[in-house]
């Protein structure tokens, strides 16, 4: 039984990742690295990592994909040019690939990815997981968090340039007053120019 | 294979029947409770006509809705527009899969229940944007666009506010959150957490799509927002998934923050024992309704933010101030402080 959802999970993993790659409308690939990220959450769950696979779903698909398709979807891309080029780029392409592929052969087969002993922990998979986190692997988690950290700050910045900045002070809006805004003209009913009357 | 069907399957189908038939019931009636609460704010009757006190207009509607034409606009992206509803629908339904409604009354009473819930309504936004897409309508698509930035930017603040939680109770287990807050309402997480308590509900209101953050719809901006191409079925189906939505934040409100399905007289003398009858799953169903009728308070009240202050909300004050609670949190939690933070300490050490 476990066999057949596995099969079935990894059919439509690979269904959307190829998906992804050879369907020309970008929002559909957008959409079908959602549904590649969803599957293999269900087949890290079925490997019970349930806090990777929740993750996967909580980071990926509920913030990184939202904002991939936020920009995908203002391109206004002609489609007809995205196909130009395959042949030119298929000789590095397929480079690429091979030296992926050997290296996650290379990996997987390493002794310290033996996946039945990841399977032992009893328990909440969870609170291993935290528990390893802060004390075996406490300094590579910090400087990676630092590392981020810093990258925010300088994307931040980096928009943050003087001449383009439109500051918004929220207490001036606040206490903004009607007679800041309006201002009341008394009209005569004499023959007037219409437009005299907007200020 | 019978078997297998008799002894796994058909219960658990019986039990999620048993959530979502009165969840869409509570949908009908939430949509009636709210035309009249607003009603009553603005000094008007409401609906009133259909049966009595109009109490079968939700049906009326329903009814209506099933039997309208569904258009499809000739440019729009069809499958994907079809789709849209469905994955609206879908996450707000999956989230209530780990729901404990009661001590032991929950349908999947997993480890991670509060990440599950995290990951499950982020994906509810994507319902939204692809339906804006791929209606090929700009006010749509404004809608779609304003809708994703918005969900993104709140479930930061959300986050961090359940992570509140989840260090005051040691746990992500949603049982085990409430039984973490045993013993009279003193011992309620909104007390300690008090200000994640409102950072998160107002978040809440801002998932939802609710006013005043109901940037998406506009209808007095964008008309309709994302589903303003949508007719007949395939509107209603958004409109189940926004009120099923709602229902689940202001559960999950009541399940954090208010103790789920403890009695709020638990400890005190008298009173313990003359409201020891009443069973958990009303106390919990009262408290999410004290939560949903601030729902529909807020939308009599409050007129729509406009866009750079919803963005300045979300990232300059709750942000920063989850941040200063989280830490406040966890000294507590480390001093063992109050009777909030002793007990889950018990806990934490007896579950590791």
């Amino acid at each position: 039984m476990e066999s057949v959802i596995f099969y079935i999970f990894a059919a439509i993993l690979l269904f959307a990742a190829t998906m992804v790659i050879t369907v020309r409308n970008p929002v559909r690939a957008a959409l079908f690295l959602v549904l590649a990220f969803f599957t293999s959450a269900g087949i890290w769950l079925m490997l019970e990592a349930e806090f990777l696979a929740i993750s996967l779903v909580l980071v990926y698909v509920g913030a990184v994909l939202v904002l991939f398709l936020f920009v995908v979807m203002m391109l206004d891309i002609d489609l007809a040019p995205l196909k130009e080029g395959f042949t030119r780029y298929l000789p590095l392409g397929i480079i690429v690939a091979a030296l992926i592929v050997v290296e996650m052969i290379a990996v997987l087969n390493a002794p310290q990815f033996d996946i039945s002993a990841a399977q032992a922990t009893d328990g909440s998979n969870t609170k291993m997981l935290g528990r390893l986190l802060y004390t075996v692997y406490v300094y590579p988690f910090e400087i990676a968090s630092v590392i981020l950290t810093v990258a925010i700050v300088a994307a931040i910045t980096l928009t943050l340039r003087e001449h383009h900045r439109k500051l918004q002070d929220p207490a001036k809006q606040v206490m903004v007053k009607s007679a800041d805004r309006l201002r009341m003209v008394d009209l005569r009913s004499k023959k007037q120019d219409g437009e005299g009357s907007e200020s | 294979m019978i078997d297998m069907f008799l002894q796994d399957i058909l219960p658990n189908v019986l039990k999620i029947l048993l959530i979502v038939v009165p969840l869409m019931l509570s949908v009908a009636y939430l949509t009636y409770a709210e035309r009249k609460v607003i009603g009553y704010i603005q000094v008007r009757i409401g609906p009133n006509r259909v049966g009595l006190w109009g109490l079968l207009q939700p049906i009326a509607d329903a009814l209506k809705l099933l039997l309208k034409e569904v258009i499809f606009p000739a440019k729009s992206n069809l499958y994907l527009f079809l789709v849209a509803p469905v994955l609206a629908i879908g996450p707000a339904l999956a989230a209530w899969a780990v729901m404990p409604f009661d001590d032991g009354m929950v349908l999947a009473n997993i480890d991670a229940g509060l990440l599950y819930i995290l990951a499950i309504t982020s994906m509810s936004v994507y319902g939204v944007v692809i339906a804006g897409w791929a209606s090929n309508s700009r006010y749509a698509f404004l809608g779609a666009l304003r809708s994703a930035a918005q969900v993104v930017s709140y479930e930061i603040a959300m986050g961090f506010a359940l992570v509140g939680v989840l260090i005051a109770a040691g746990s992500l287990n949603l049982g085990e959150i409430v039984l973490a807050q045993q013993g009279g309402f003193w011992h309620w997480y909104f007390i300690p957490l008090f200000p994640l308590f409102i950072v998160y509900f107002i978040s809440g209101v801002a998932e939802t799509n609710r006013a005043p953050f109901d940037i998406a719809e506009g209808e007095s901006e964008i008309v309709a927002g994302f589903h303003v191409e949508y007719s007949g079925m395939a509107f209603a189906i958004f409109f189940l998934a926004e009120y099923a939505d709602m229902i689940l934040i202001s559960m999950l409100a009541a399940t954090l923050f208010m103790g789920g399905w403890l009695s709020p007289f638990d400890g005190i003398p008298v009173l313990e024992s003359f409201f020891s009858w009443v069973p958990g799953l009303v106390w919990l169903l009262g408290k999410t309704a004290i939560f949903l009728f601030l729902y529909l308070w807020f939308r009599a009240t409050f007129p729509r933010y406009r866009y750079d202050q919803i963005m300045r909300l979300g990232w300059k004050v709750f942000i920063p101030v989850t941040l200063v609670w989280l830490v406040i949190v966890s000294t507590a939690q480390v001093f063992d402080i109050g009777p909030w933070f002793t007990e889950s300490a018990v806990i934490t050490a007896g579950g590791g």
